[in-house]
């Protein structure tokens, strides 16, 4: 398997550390109610088709990522850097 | 007063097989140089003087002995020069004994990197002047294409020797490959 | 039998090897099994289950029958493929699956009560009673079972692993695969050619073909060295693509050293991980054999396999050949061999419409029906249009027809397709993305065809590429149509053979139908068809044909088992390449790592780094007794011990406090400059992910520390944090863990040892305080923090005068009672203190659990917090560490279980379980750190600790986790 770098291009699977779904990036707050909490910790969709991951370029440059891939084709259609969406 | 000798990773090692040089680098001082959110213009200019700015994006460049390398997300590591005062632009740390600088060069360079390196070593992949984070076999690597059969490894001191043995170990199979 | 003038091997090169003990000679070029042949020798192996003598079979890694023992000096390689190794001088070999020989085998009985060994035997005899499962069946069972045996001891061999990259992958070097390296190469694209054989050519060698009306082997000679000559080729030679992985990847091993004999540094295989823009698979086709009664026995071959050995090895093993098949291709063969002065007795063509004309005797709508020779091929009988025959015979050649190599595009789920005018499968195109099949392995029989695609393959590769292709001319070459009449098995009344390997007769299959296992899927785990090394490549769909016939269905409807990698057996050793032994994992050493050995040391493993245990000293008879001393230079005077194995995390920026606040329960960017606090960090689920100081150097500037084992977990963990969170924020970090060397200096006389050790004395320095100091006039960091409850210090220097600091520090310790200390007693020292470490925050402890509750900040959020607070993370019902302390002298162990006094010893009734043990010389007995349900609760209780696996059942007394000096009076002295 092959997961693009944003930052050093398309690398060998082993470089890449996965976490899971892009769930992951909307972090409840303090403020939170602690049911929503199930949710965004365990309880996720599994589709056929088209998924988005956090991916983290461990042994490359400490990017993380959200990958978005097929999972019937396994084809990897892109990715994009999560940091991004906050310097933007 | 106490007397503290400095010591690199490996002494100064060097190893050659087939024409091809395997040998530890006394690189200096070096500094890791993280430019804050907009700051990276500045710390490039604030640079200029050594000859270089900062680095984009999986490039490297050399002045003398001096060099600055893109060494990662959001940091470029400063080598062979002292660190200009970044403060308020950029954080800087000491990273020279952290890490152990080995040159290969040679016929056997590319392929022997091959054995552990998951990454595409083709000049069109990656030509001279371009810097690359990837592993070498399991440990965290700066690697640099310095010629077209010549790189410089960057590797946590610590992992020095089971990087220099892993790189002996593949010389000398590509050599028994070939005799 | 050598047929002279025939063959690629190199004559004036004789090479000799041993078979079962005795010496043979053949020559360089030569496999074992030719050179065996060539010696007359035609019973190789014996079969998986009724012991059959075998004979070889086919010419290639397909082999069923001829499987061997390569026996090295520290290696001994099963299952070899006898087709497949080349002889060398030396190399030991020997037959398999029999004893006490080759030609007598005992276990042959099998054979004679083989009515009762049908599939099915092991299911339907070896189930009652329950009781004889383990005990009787098993070993039975597996003593009888498997072909080779391994030495049992280490493959001490020498195994390789690489990548590589193309733009063009090319499986195969017969005529399409040659011509699509050729044509891809010439536009200048990046060729990597993968051949399985020593020599490029494939079946223009073996068929003895013609190209612009010359012997092929020019044409191939003149393309090699065109490639050769080309800097964007990479020619690989003996190496088997094994399968195809998503992205483009493909894996190959290359036997590199297995055909020249063990030699220093020289591999005796490579596991090469290729990625490829594009792919072009050229691997070519299999021949079938026809399921006719008696067909297993030495001397009756494939067709190409014959032409193969003629025509590479110039051996024909026989002197009275016949053939027998559906096609006509075998007729080239016999033309050959009659060519080559070998008397042909027959053509046995199943065909009525076929034509008879040959330099030979022709039987049309021929069958064999039964064979004689139990050790070597004697004599066929049969039918024709004309009657019966009977023909005395030793070599009998059979061709059912070829089956396309597709094997690699099932890799990535895809199936083949049946294509009827072939009586084969074919693959589907776009079965594995941005590959093309060409040729043979396409279904394309003629080499023309082969050529053609070949080209056509490359070309589209290059269109795909963007690269303009080259125009290279094909050559004339011969183009005659496949013809066949499919023929899967001949009725009689002997058994038939479909997997030679794997002893399954045609019989079993309709059996299997006959009992319900009639999906295909089904029949091949009932019958174990296609379960030998071979896989089935030479019986799958001669099997499932079988059972299309027996259940009536057709074999489009019947389907087909899946391929899936390896393609030929592959040594896990290829695979695992440099990852023995210390190849494992790197290996860390501290800059004191020689000064620990030279005081002789042992080393342990602290997750990749190497830390001393402990420092033995003469008169000292265990590990224990240097334990207890080093202790007591910490308690009663000094000692020294490398802590450069903590991460060590820099944090700077105007944010970084803020940062802090966020990452840590506990507040930091209320901290003083100069001053080190204590934080706890937990992951997003709320618990605790890892515990350490982190010390305020500056106003923007921090510095972590991070548990040995968690540091590369805290480091990610600070990246997700940092670039889903707060990416804008003025806050960058570094590990700065190999930059620093550091060592605590422990004891009542810590400070008197630094005091006359650094170039300033220390000034007001309490507790939890750092600063800047210098030593020899080198820059340093000094820390007041503990992790041994007594007056402690961490000095760190750059990492180049870490050996340095490290041996003048333990020579002034010495001067003052004190001395190095390592692991065991730093453990003991931290347990007396109710420290923890990550035997205690395993990941499933929260910061209640571990009496740290009061640490999560009520006045901001951090990650994790929300989490924490769910139900069932808080109350009593959690496992809270507590302190144990055994009623008595008895040892207890780390990872016993605790129960309350009287209760039953079940799962259901453990309360808890004990994380961390050490014998503590100030208590003089174990103390022990531990998880009690409402632990907290229980002080002064008295709980049961068991541990079945050691024999130990202990009382102890419940109480605090810390169990030396409490108020931390020595901490703050």
């Amino acid at each position: 398997m092959r997961i693009p770098c944003p930052l050093c291009g398309t690398r060998d699977r082993r470089e890449f550390y996965y976490y899971g779904s892009e769930d992951y990036l909307k972090r409840p707050s303090d403020q939170g109610m602690v049911e929503d909490l199930d949710n965004h910790l365990f309880l996720r969709d599994n589709p056929a088709g088209v998924m988005r991951d956090v991916w983290y370029h461990e042994a490359g440059c400490g990017a993380w990522m959200v990958v978005t891939r097929n999972t019937i084709s396994h084809e990897v259609l892109g990715s994009e850097l999560v940091a991004k969406q906050k310097e933007a | 007063m106490p007397e503290l000798i400095a010591k690199t990773a490996l002494a100064g090692k060097k190893l050659v097989v087939s024409g091809t040089v395997l040998a530890e680098v006394d690189h200096g001082m070096v500094s890791s140089i993280a430019p804050y959110p907009g700051q990276e213009d500045v710390v490039g200019n604030a640079l200029k003087p050594l000859g270089f700015g900062f680095p984009a994006v999986n490039s490297f460049a050399m002045n003398g002995v001096a060099m600055i390398a893109w060494a990662g997300r959001e940091q470029a590591f400063l080598v062979g020069a002292d660190c200009p005062d970044l403060s308020g632009l950029a954080a800087v740390t000491d990273q020279s004994g952290g890490w152990v600088s080995l040159s290969l060069q040679g016929p056997l360079a590319v392929q022997a990197l091959a054995r552990y390196v998951p990454m595409d070593l083709r000049l069109v992949a990656f030509p001279v002047g371009m810097a690359a984070r990837t592993p070498l076999y399991h440990m965290s690597m700066v690697l640099l294409r310095v010629a077209e059969d010549g790189f410089r490894l960057m590797l946590f001191r610590s992992m020095a020797r089971t990087a220099w043995h892993e790189i002996e170990v593949a010389l000398k199979t590509l050599a028994a490959r070939a005799a | 039998m050598r047929i002279a003038g025939k063959g690629l091997i190199d004559r004036t090169k004789p090479v000799s090897f041993k078979f079962d003990g005795k010496a043979y000679q053949g020559f360089k070029g030569d496999t074992v099994a030719s050179a065996l042949l060539a010696n007359g020798v035609k019973l190789v192996g014996r079969s998986f289950k009724y012991h059959r003598p075998r004979g070889v079979l086919t010419a290639g890694s397909e082999e069923p029958n001829a499987m061997i023992e390569v026996i090295g000096a520290s290696n001994q390689t099963p299952n070899v493929r006898a087709t497949v190794q080349e002889i060398f001088e030396g190399l030991n070999t020997r037959s398999q699956n029999r004893w006490p020989s080759l030609r007598f085998d005992v276990m042959a009985v099998n054979d004679m009560v083989s009515p009762f060994l049908s599939a099915g035997f092991y299911y339907k005899t070896f189930m009652w009673p329950r009781a004889f499962w383990e005990a009787i069946y098993e070993p039975i069972i597996r003593r009888a079972a498997g072909l080779g045996s391994l030495s049992g001891k280490h493959d001490e061999g020498h195994y390789e692993k690489a990548f590589a990259f193309c733009d063009v992958l090319v499986i195969g070097a017969g005529p399409s695969g040659l011509m699509a390296a050729l044509e891809a190469a010439r536009a200048g694209a990046d060729v990597i050619l993968c051949e399985e054989d020593r020599l490029l050519g494939g079946r223009l060698l073996a068929d003895d073909a013609h190209l612009d009306g010359k012997p092929a082997g020019e044409w191939v000679a003149a393309v090699e060295a065109e490639l050769k000559a080309l800097p964007n080729v990479r020619i690989m030679p003996r190496t088997t693509v094994t399968g195809a992985y998503d992205g483009g990847q493909f894996s190959a091993v290359e036997r590199v050293g297995l055909h020249k004999g063990p030699r220093p540094d020289l591999p005796r295989e490579c596991f090469w991980r290729i990625t490829a823009a594009r792919t072009v698979l050229a691997a070519g086709a299999l021949e079938r054999s026809i399921a006719f009664p008696m067909n297993d026995r030495p001397g009756i071959m494939l067709a190409s396999a014959v032409q193969t050995y003629l025509n590479k090895f110039g051996v024909v093993p026989g002197k009275r050949v016949t053939l027998f098949a559906n096609n006509d291709g075998a007729r080239a063969v016999a033309r050959q061999l009659m060519a080559a002065g070998v008397t042909v007795a027959a053509i046995l063509d199943s065909r009525t419409d076929a034509s008879a004309v040959e330099d030979c005797p022709v039987y049309l709508g021929a069958q064999v029906t039964d064979t004689k020779g139990r050790l070597g091929l004697r004599a066929i009988t049969g039918t024709h249009v004309g009657g019966e025959f009977a023909l005395e015979t030793d070599l009998l050649a059979v061709s059912g027809g070829w089956n396309p190599t597709l094997h690699i595009t099932c890799h990535l789920n895809g199936r083949p397709r049946w294509e009827a005018s072939l009586a084969a499968f074919v693959p589907l195109a776009d079965a594995v993305p941005n590959l093309q099949a060409a040729g043979a392995c396409n279904g394309v029989f003629d080499t023309l065809g082969c050529l053609r695609e070949g080209q056509a393959a490359a070309r589209a590769a290059l269109r795909g590429l963007n690269i303009a292709a080259a125009d290279a001319a094909l050559p004339t070459a011969e183009g005659l149509p496949y013809v066949i009449a499919p023929l899967w098995q001949v009725a009689g009344k002997g058994r038939a053979w479909l997997d030679f390997a794997n002893d399954v007769t045609t019989k079993d299959v309709k059996l299997a139908a006959q009992e319900g296992y009639a999906s295909v899927e089904h029949m091949k785990r009932y019958t174990t068809q296609g379960m030998a090394p071979d896989q089935g490549k030479n019986s799958n769909v001669g099997a499932l044909a079988v059972l299309a016939d027996t259940t009536g269905r057709g074999i489009p409807e019947t389907g087909t088992t899946t391929f899936r990698p390896p393609f030929i057996p592959t040594s896990i050793a290829a695979m695992g390449a440099g990852g023995r032994g210390n190849g494992f994992a790197p290996q860390r050493f501290l800059t004191s790592d020689q000064a620990s050995r030279d005081r002789a040391a042992p080393m342990i493993e602290a997750g990749l780094w190497y830390r001393p245990s402990y420092f033995p000293k003469p008169g000292e008879t265990s590990w224990l007794d240097s334990c207890n001393r080093e202790i007591g230079y910490v308690r009663g005077a000094v000692g020294v011990c490398d802590v450069s194995t903590l991460g060590k995390i820099d944090i700077q920026g105007k944010d970084a406090g803020r940062f802090l606040d966020l990452v840590y329960t506990n507040t930091f960017s209320t901290l003083s400059v100069g001053r080190v606090r204590y934080g706890l960090m937990l992951r997003a689920d709320g618990y605790v992910l890892d515990d350490g100081t982190s010390a305020r150097l500056g106003q923007d500037h921090y510095l972590m520390t991070t548990t040995t084992a968690a540091a590369g977990l805290v480091m990610r963990h600070l990246d997700f944090v940092h670039q889903s969170e707060c990416a804008d924020w003025d806050v960058r970090f570094i590990s700065v863990t190999e930059s620093w060397a550091q060592f605590a200096v422990a004891g009542p006389m810590a400070r008197a040892l630094l005091n006359g050790y650094l170039d300033q004395p220390l000034g007001d320095f309490p507790f939890m305080a750092t600063g800047a100091v210098t030593v020899g006039g080198v820059q340093a960091r000094l820390f007041r923090i503990s992790f041994s409850g007594e007056e402690g210090y961490e000095i760190a220097v750059p990492t180049r005068y870490g050996e340095a600091l490290f041996r003048d520090l333990v020579a002034r310790a010495e001067t003052m009672g004190g001395g190095p200390y390592g692991m065991e007693a730093l453990n003991v020292l931290r347990i007396e203190k109710g420290l923890i470490t990550h035997a205690e925050i395993d990941g499933r402890a929260t910061a209640f659990d571990i009496g740290a509750a009061k640490m999560l900040s009520a006045k901001k959020d951090c990650i994790g917090k929300l989490a924490a607070s769910r139900p069932g993370l808080i109350g009593p019902e959690r496992a809270q560490m507590v302190g144990l302390k055994p009623l008595s002298a008895e040892k207890i162990t780390s990872g016993a279980h605790l129960f309350i006094p009287g209760a039953d010893l079940n799962r259901v009734n453990s309360q808890g379980h004990i994380s961390s043990v050490g014998y503590s010389p100030m208590f003089d007995r174990d103390l022990a750190l531990g998880f009690l349900v409402n632990g907290r609760a229980w002080h002064g209780e008295t709980v049961r600790v068991v541990d079945r696996l050691r024999g130990i059942d202990v009382l102890a007394e419940v109480c605090d986790p810390v169990f030396h000096d409490k108020d931390g009076e020595k901490l703050r002295a």
